[in-house]
């Protein structure tokens, strides 16, 4: 059941070829046979999960439920899930259980009856690029368990990946879905700002948070990715939008869809490898009656910097909250209210978080704030005037996810900068709020390699079709690491 | 005032937090009523939990242009919600949702009178924000409350220009805005509960000195006489300084109402550095002309104009219209009695300000608590105005209404205090006085006119008061006259 697609599954649910109680005992069956050689799930919810199916079996008998009832699916340990815990992969949240729901995971359980399977691992507070700085310990890549699954959303990809889950949320600041989806041979979308609801995602850098999925193809993306955008009115940056159709217009020609390539994505920094599969990627897409021409988003090197100040500076406020005095984690046997806060924080997060937060205080910092916040901001605008000008050229962009394969566990760990440059190819999008998703192109020496489609505001139809009918004519997608089968 | 103002100048500015009288809270749909059992009214938005994002409350920003537009201020047409953050317990999320740069109003004024004159106090900015919590220290042993009820109360902070010249040129500012929020409905004004508190600002300097001084902020000081105690200790105290060859230290100061003093909290160097930036889960603020004109629409008669309509209208001493429309009810209530009294607006206004407001004064009651309706005291007015009693009977009836005996025409009929106006029956009484005082008489008609006054007063004694007085002066000159 688990190489099947969702639209597959569902239709195997309405049949009633298997019960949604069947299918989720058989993925939490994986997952207890398998996870502890990834350890991509932080929390699993299997008794609330099997509840969850039987509803959704009763809903199904009477003939009621859409295409997601029944499904299982795998949470981001970012979205706050009532009475389960909400720990962002932080030992500060280690004892967080969660009062609300996340409007994410109201929409797609509640509404739409998915089922969820637990939460899984991240980089803590999705800062990382590897999912090595959880304090639940690192995820492994189910296609070389010796490798990083990319981040900050490893444990949903990795799940997902090794067939623990048919999809998962993730979410993306500076690349986090794209990345570590482009590292195991997942399709991930990242929508436009504000498509998704941000209630209920802890907060990283509010003003590039957006939420999104990672699933085995375009079309199983679709499935969830519809049921979770739309406008909430408790997120005053979400936007109040009819959601397109993601799913109509799947199988539709990409005759004629002129797509960019950047000159800056393609001069220097891809991995030979990498770069031969893009290269091919780009004859398919060409075959598939695409007209392809090179761009150029000049202002694509400021990105690492713009985004390296903006998000600490937000991250160093939104964590603000995480004090010890009303929930979370409390340094003990403190003497005063200083040191309840300098030992609770100090305690609490991790080395990269606490980097983090100091880099964003001293930006914001007076005297230092015009320096860089308010500079990083012009950038910004620069980077999203290049972006403006490509597509009134072209309507998609192309280029690769990561500069390469999946690398090894603890090899960039103590090299904070080598880490933060695995998302010089995905920042962009974060920074100018455009939608963006990574597909995967093939393998080199049996790893994956991302594909990277960035588009317009509001083109996650045009972004899904367009790698749909990528994967009508490829089968990168339909592979499973063979450890995993 | 003790200090000598021919040498030393004083400058003070003030910052105002006003608590907005909205139902529900900025940035979430949590109550804000005051009172309620410790962090009742804290939701998840007000609790800072992780995930939740702030929604603006668009009533609290209707009441911020109300406000701007009735200090004749700029509203901007964009403004930007900033973060403040400081770490504190009764802070949730370790910073205050506040405006930095953009703030909704700027640049308005406020004319206050002070010594028979009037002078224009600059209005700086305006800027929303949410307020923080409430540590409680007392019932505690090593452990500090926190009730988190209040933080994400709508505030508007005023922020004056350093126009203040003296204690009481602050107090009359106080007064005057307190009179104006209270009036728009923006703000109830209850300066107990913490609803309208203030900081001073407060610098002096020799005169002819062009460079202000080192100012101290006095923090949250909420009662006017405090203000003013505290600003003339301020003043003092860096006078003192400054003669004893010391310098004034920049710094944030306490009032101590108990010792009138004030103290030292945190110097300039111990500041916090608020890290203000932009708050990336609020967009800008638009607000259009349009906007600013439904807003405008309904504004209530403002205090200054309704005191100039009273003169006009009513044709008030400006004392009496100053008093009269000092609060919007007791207006109102003036209004209603000169309505339905068919008195005139003189008369009404003498019996508001002298007789009813004495009597709620003694009382200790609100207009709004006064147990003579304005319909009743309109009916009372209306029994002079048809000379069915004098002005005399009437304060009598007046009592008896402020004691709930009824309305006037049901006091007058039981106690009989129908003037008498039939001119027969007050002659009889008037010779009846003649004939019981032959010397005072004689005294009377030999030259000694002061006699008058004590042949009205027998008379009226001899009609119990009900004698109309205009038909007993002239009967009784008559008479008297021979």
């Amino acid at each position: 059941m688990h190489t099947q697609s969702i639209a597959e599954l569902s239709a195997g649910l309405k049949a009633k070829k298997f019960s949604s109680r069947e299918l989720t005992a058989h993925y939490l069956k994986r997952i207890e046979s398998f996870d502890k050689q990834l350890n991509s799930y932080i929390t699993v919810t299997a008794e609330q999960a099997l509840a969850q199916a039987d509803a959704a079996d009763a809903r199904l008998a009477q003939g009621q439920g859409g295409a997601l009832t029944g499904i299982p699916l795998a949470q981001k340990d970012i979205f706050c899930t009532t009475g389960v815990r909400t720990s962002c992969a932080s030992k500060m949240l280690d004892s967080f259980i969660a009062p609300y729901d996340a409007t994410i995971v109201s929409k797609l359980h509640d509404e739409a009856g998915m089922v969820m399977l637990g939460k899984c691992n991240m980089d803590e507070f999705a800062m990382g690029s590897s999912t090595e700085t959880s304090w639940y310990g690192p995820t492994a890549n189910p296609w070389d368990v010796t490798r990083v699954p990319g981040g900050s959303s490893g444990g949903s990809v990795a799940a997902v990946a090794a067939g623990l889950a048919p999809a998962a949320t993730a979410s993306d600041t500076g690349g986090s879905i794209r990345q570590p989806a482009a590292l195991t041979n997942l399709t991930g979308i990242k929508p436009t700002y504000g498509r998704v609801s941000r209630y209920g995602m802890i907060a990283f850098a509010s003003s590039l948070d957006q939420a999104g999925v990672v699933a085995r193809s375009a079309e199983d993306a679709a499935y969830v990715l519809q049921a979770m955008s739309g406008f909430d009115p408790r997120d005053s940056t979400s936007i109040e939008r009819p959601v397109d159709d993601l799913l109509a217009g799947l199988n539709g020609s990409i005759k004629g869809l002129k797509i960019g390539l950047p000159t800056e994505y393609f001069a220097k920094g891809m991995s030979a490898g990498v770069q031969q599969r893009v290269a091919e990627a780009i004859e398919v897409f060409k075959k598939l009656g695409a007209e392809v021409k090179e761009i150029s988003l000049p202002n694509s090197p400021l990105s690492v910097p713009t985004y390296y100040v903006v998000a600490p500076a937000e991250a160093s406020s939104n964590l603000a909250r995480f004090d010890g005095v009303r929930y979370g984690h409390r340094a003990q046997d403190v003497k005063n209210l200083e040191e309840l806060y300098k030992r609770s924080r100090g305690e609490g997060f991790g080395a990269e978080v606490q980097r983090r937060i100091m880099i964003g205080t001293y930006v914001l910092s007076h005297g230092y704030y015009d320096a860089y916040y308010l500079q990083a901001q012009k950038l910004r605008k620069l980077i999203y005037e290049d972006f403006k000008r490509a597509f009134a050229e072209v309507d998609l962009v192309l280029g690769p996810t990561a500069t390469d394969v999946a690398f090894k566990l603890g090899e960039k760990s103590d090299d904070p900068v080598a880490m933060y440059l695995n998302d010089i190819y995905t920042i962009a999008a974060n920074l100018a709020g455009i939608p963006a998703m990574s597909l995967s192109c093939g393998f080199v020496d049996g790893l994956p390699v991302g594909l990277q489609l960035m588009g317009n505001y509001f083109s996650e139809a045009r972004l899904l079709n367009a790698a749909h009918q990528y994967q009508q004519v490829t089968d990168f997608h339909k592979q499973m690491p063979k450890a995993f089968v | 005032m003790s200090y000598d103002s021919k040498t030393w100048e004083v400058v003070i500015g003030l910052e105002v937090h006003c608590q907005l009288l909205t139902q529900t809270k900025i940035f979430s749909g949590a109550a804000t009523a005051y009172g309620a059992a410790p962090n009742t009214q804290a939701d998840a938005v007000t609790l800072g939990l992780p995930g939740v994002l702030p929604v603006l409350n668009k009533t609290a920003l209707e009441y911020a242009v109300k406000f701007g537009l009735a200090v004749d201020a700029q509203i901007a047409q964009r403004c930007v919600f900033a973060r403040k953050h400081y770490f504190y317990p009764d802070l949730p999320k370790g910073y205050q949702i506040s405006q930095y740069e953009l703030p909704i109003v700027h640049h308005g004024h406020l004319d206050i009178e002070i010594d028979g004159g009037v002078k224009r106090i600059g209005i700086t900015r305006a800027h929303l924000e949410e307020d923080a919590g409430k540590s409680l220290h007392e019932g505690y042993s090593k452990q500090t409350g926190i009730d988190l009820n209040r933080a994400g109360t709508p505030l508007i902070e005023i922020v004056s220009e350093p126009d203040i010249r003296s204690a009481a040129e602050a107090v009359a500012y106080l007064k005057k805005l307190h009179q104006l929020v209270v009036y728009l409905g923006v703000c109830d004004g209850n300066m107990q509960e913490g609803s309208f508190r203030c900081d001073a600002n407060v610098s002096v300097r020799r005169r002819g000195e062009t460079k202000f001084g080192t100012r101290t902020e006095t923090k949250n000081v909420n009662s006017f006489r405090y203000v003013e105690k505290a600003i003339e200790f301020e003043i003092e105290r860096q006078i003192d300084v400054i003669e004893s060859g010391g310098k004034v230290v920049q710094e944030t100061r306490l009032f101590n109402p108990d010792s009138g003093e004030t103290r030292s909290m945190r110097s300039k160097e111990d500041a916090n550095d608020y890290r203000y930036f932009p708050d990336p889960d609020l967009l800008p603020v638009v607000v259009t002309t349009a906007d600013i004109e439904r807003i405008r629409a309904t504004m209530p008669e403002l205090p200054q104009a309704k005191k100039e309509r009273f003169i006009a209208q009513y044709g008030l001493p400006a004392y009496d219209a100053g008093v009269l429309t000092g609060e919007q009810a007791l207006a109102e209530y003036y209004e209603a009695v000169v309505a339905t009294s068919n008195g005139d607006a003189k008369t009404c206004a003498n019996w508001v300000i002298t007789d009813l407001l004495g009597a709620l004064n003694k009382l200790g009651k609100d207009i709004s608590a006064s147990p003579i309706s304005a319909a009743r005291l309109a009916g009372l007015i209306a029994r002079i105005a048809d000379k069915t009693i004098s002005g005399k009977i009437a304060k009598e009836v007046f009592e008896a209404m402020l004691a709930g005996e009824g309305d006037a025409d049901t006091i007058i009929k039981a106690k009989g205090l129908v003037q008498i106006t039939d001119e027969s029956a007050i002659v009889k009484a008037i010779e009846d006085v003649m004939a019981k005082n032959p010397q005072q008489v004689a005294d009377y008609r030999g030259g000694k006119d002061k006699l008058f006054g004590f042949f009205v007063g027998q008379a009226m004694k001899a009609t119990q008061g009900k004698a109309n007085p205009d038909a007993l002066n002239r009967l009784l000159k008559e008479k008297l006259a021979g």
